[in-house]
């Protein structure tokens, strides 16, 4: 290895934004013909990183290389120019245009005259995406594509740029399995031309499948770097976190009380139908099934935020009225929707108004007026109680990483303490602490009479967490499995087909 | 029990640096530099002039604050000052008492208020076409109900009540309602609730949805109140000029608006405050004013107006710009780069 050249080396590198160090000493070595897996936990300082190389930040100091030269980007177009790509998680293309004028977006090909050279866009377009094995049409716009289509259109961006190095940010997180394993493909084909690609992920399953090389980062520093045959998922996680993570669901035993939510044949045409079920006072109910099988709308009509044409939602005995938030709130519902940055969150507001969004209606007036100060009063009691990490309150939520994020919304319901919370995938998306962090207060709160329904699209979280499982396909609930009779088996069968089937 | 810094930033830099202060130092300074320069300025008649001239423009910033601060733009406002007035000339010749007509001037303001709030939150369409139409449909009925009539000889027990001055001051007896009404939207955007979800649905409409906030009915309401403050400003304007016509209030709106986007509200809603708009109404009379005075014509005058709002909008943008590149939040465009 010693006599080939990375591609890219990032050494002692560092970063600070005023006072808050985002980076101490980051380390990155990039070889061609090499994945290279980059892991830590949600402000380990990975993205910081990653957009240092982007050319989006500059480094304070340390070194930073492309083939043994040093290079200092001031832009994301000179990163573009000396061969690096990032893919982000959600790529942003412009809707309305093909395929192809995305990928050749600000270097188009002129012709005679200063005229754009469609044809040989369009067949470069083709050739790569031939080459990827996928199937796209290269003249479709790119409004309406999968994610997963829109990262394969970046891509090609990537290819057509002829890139050396490739960074790829969380790509799967909004991905299905047949989406992810053709990701792999792509990735690896790549590999094998001789490119460089490094890949950051939460899933570790999917860093050991496709990652040769694997680097951890804790704190804003490098921790290790070390070949993905010589080390386990116990040991990344122990270097990750620093210490050991013994029980990821700590869950509690509890007995169900009263009846809390009750849902009685809520149908809306041709999204969900005949869905019935109840949540119990110190019960987890999980509803499980596949992305699509309508178990956020479901969560969302009850709460309010969509409406229904038949059924009835009742809490604690008493009907609630449909479409109608402010009166679920009222009634005892708390809701943490699956997009923490568009509906969990106003992120561009305070950390201290968002955690008291909930309760301005309630605690927070006195006498026709909410005051600041029984606003910071409250959101100092609830970023404590969540052990929020953050500079000052007024600091804005989008200046937090996101499992502090998912933090603030959690803190936001729970001061308006509620009877019923409705929690859409509580741990995407952050890190391992926080996340065993988050399902420990879980825990808690249905042990302390709390009814919670969770939806999660992580079996382990679903069995591990639920006292009850409702599992969804297409719109209907196919089965309803107790605690101690719910496997991985028996939920991604109920998941994947109907109801005749299931109970066949 | 305080385990966090409330602030970042002390009280006196919070109170004393900020967007809406910005223009309350440059009215002071505007004020201070016309007294010493412009002959005859630094006189009680000179507050009383532009108070009374911007009334109309002072009570119609207070919602359009709030209006903007939820990311929508009533530009209507103009002609429902026009059709006010005209419905008051109309009424008052066809021998409606009026006391009677001056409230029902009022009520229409409301209810073509509430016309624009229903076509934008429950029809669905957006704030600037609806207010678009309204404007010319307003105008159209303002001009169309006194056709080429001009009404005066209005009561001189009403038509008095703006020309009183609260003894040697110089300030009408009117801005005493101006200034219940101003702090009457402080408590509302500031202090209740109901503010709180003005910023929200500016900042961002989906979160606010989720936390409960009824977007389609505070929007509405905010509608309202601008159409029942542009009746009140039309029968202001009548009383003040002892005439009923019906292109009263012509291009009051854009002073309006230009006002509100120079006290600080963003043009894409989620930032403002109300004592901005008013600072931002007030610059613009008090410039105006000062230039008159010394001899300026008014399409100058319109030209520097002009000038200074894209000045200190661009002056916003450029804070804003290098604040971006000192914190590094570049991260936000990340992903479209």
């Amino acid at each position: 290895m010693a006599n080939i050249t990375a591609t890219l080396e990032l050494r002692d590198v560092s970063k600070s934004f005023g006072s808050v160090v985002a980076l101490r000493n980051g380390r990155l070595t990039m070889m061609p013909g090499s994945i290279h897996a980059l892991v830590g936990e949600n402000g380990a300082g990975k993205s910081t990183l990653v957009k240092i190389i982007a050319g989006l930040y500059q480094r304070d100091s340390g070194s930073f290389e492309m083939e043994g030269r040093p290079v200092k980007f001031r832009s994301t177009a000179d990163s573009k120019a000396a061969g690096v790509a990032v893919i982000y998680q959600e790529p942003t293309l412009f809707p309305d245009l093909s395929v192809t004028e995305n990928v050749f977006m600000g270097r188009q090909p002129v012709g005679r005259f200063g005229r754009i050279d469609k044809a040989s866009m369009r067949s470069e377009v083709a050739d790569i995406i031939e080459r990827l094995g996928v199937d796209i049409d290269p003249d479709r716009p790119t409004r309406g594509l999968s994610i997963a289509d829109q990262q394969i259109i970046e891509i090609a961006k990537a290819i057509s740029l002829d890139a050396k190095a490739l960074i790829m940010d969380e790509p799967t997180a909004a991905l299905s399995g047949v989406e992810v394993e053709r990701l792999f493909a792509v990735a690896r084909s790549l590999r094998d031309e001789g490119r460089a690609l490094a890949f950051i992920s939460h899933r570790f399953d999917e860093v050991f499948a496709l990652c040769d090389t694997i680097t951890v980062m804790r704190d804003g520093s490098y921790i290790s770097t070390q070949p993905i045959g010589q080390t386990t998922e116990h040991d990344i996680v122990r270097l990750m976190v620093g210490r050991d993570v013994d029980e990821l669901f700590p869950k509690v035993e509890t007995t169900a009380g009263d009846v809390v939510l009750e849902v009685e044949g809520l149908r809306s045409p041709g999204v969900f139908d005949d869905i019935t079920f109840q949540v119990r006072a110190g019960e987890i109910v999980g509803l499980a099934g596949l992305v699509g099988a309508g178990r956020s709308e479901v969560a969302r009509a009850v709460f309010g935020v969509d409406g229904y044409t038949d059924g009835a939602v009742r809490l604690n005995g008493r009907p609630l009225p449909k479409n109608n938030p402010a009166a679920a709130m009222r009634a005892g519902i708390g809701f943490v929707p699956e997009d923490r940055r568009q509906q969990g969150l106003v992120i561009d507001a305070p950390i201290a108004t968002n955690v008291t969004d909930a309760i301005r209606r309630g605690q927070l007036v006195k006498g026709a007026v909410v005051t600041q100060k029984r606003e910071f009063a409250a959101a100092q009691r609830w970023a404590h109680e969540l052990e929020v990490k953050c500079s000052a309150l007024d600091a804005h939520a989008g200046t937090l990483s996101g499992g502090n994020q998912q933090k603030v919304v959690l803190a936001k319901w729970l001061a308006a303490d509620p009877k019923l919370l409705i929690i859409d995938e509580p741990t995407r998306g952050i890190d391992v602490g926080t996340k065993s962090e988050v399902h420990r207060r879980m825990s808690e709160l249905a042990a302390g009479g709390m009814a919670i329904l969770m939806i999660s699209s992580e079996l382990p979280e679903v069995l591990g967490m639920a006292d009850r499982v409702l599992v969804m396909h297409e719109g209907r609930v196919t089965a309803e499995i107790a605690r101690a009779d719910a496997t991985p088996e028996r939920v991604m069968f109920a998941a994947t087909h109907n109801r005749q089937e299931v109970a066949a | 029990m305080n385990y966090y810094p409330d602030h970042a930033r002390p009280l006196w830099r919070r109170a004393l640096v900020n967007r809406e202060m910005a223009i309350v130092y440059l009215l002071v300074a505007t004020v201070a530099f016309s007294c010493l320069t412009v002959d005859n300025f630094a006189q009680s008649i000179t507050v009383y002039n532009i108070l009374r001239n911007y009334f109309s423009a002072l009570i119609l910033a207070l919602p359009m604050c709030l209006v903007m601060i939820t990311g929508d733009i009533d530009i209507s406002v103009g002609s429902m000052v026009g059709l006010s007035c005209s419905l008051l000339g109309l009424m008052y010749i066809s021998g409606v008492p009026f006391e009677l007509a001056m409230v029902v001037a009022i009520g229409v303001g409301a209810l073509g208020g509430l016309l624009n709030g229903l076509l934008v939150t429950r029809v669905g369409l957006p704030s600037l076409a609806v207010t678009l139409g309204t404007m010319a449909l307003f105008r159209g009925l303002a001009v169309g109900a006194l056709g080429t009539t001009t009404v005066t000889k209005f009561p001189e027990f009403w038509t008095a009540i703006p020309k009183y001055a609260i003894g040697e001051t110089g300030v009408p007896v009117v801005m005493v309602f101006f200034a219940v009404l101003m702090a009457a939207f402080i408590w509302l955007l500031h202090f209740t609730a109901f503010g709180r979800g003005v910023y929200a649905i500016g900042l961002n409409s989906q979160a606010a949805a989720f936390s409960g906030v009824d977007s389609a009915r505070t929007r509405t309401v905010l509608f309202v109140l601008a159409g029942t403050l542009s009746g009140v400003g039309g029968v202001y304007w009548t009383l003040l000029r002892g005439v009923a016509r019906g292109d009263t209030g012509s291009g009051l709106e854009l002073q309006v608006i230009a006002a509100v986007v120079l006290g600080g509200v963003s043009v894409f809603g989620g930032v403002g405050a109300v004592y901005g708009c008013v600072a931002g109404v007030l610059l613009i009379g008090v410039l105006a004013n000062a230039l008159q005075v010394v001899g300026v014509t008014a399409d100058i005058i319109k030209i520097i107006t002009g000038g200074l709002l894209i000045a200190s909008v661009m002056a916003g943008s450029l804070i804003a710009w290098t604040k971006n590149r000192r914190v590094g939040a570049k991260a936000a465009s990340a992903q479209t780069e």
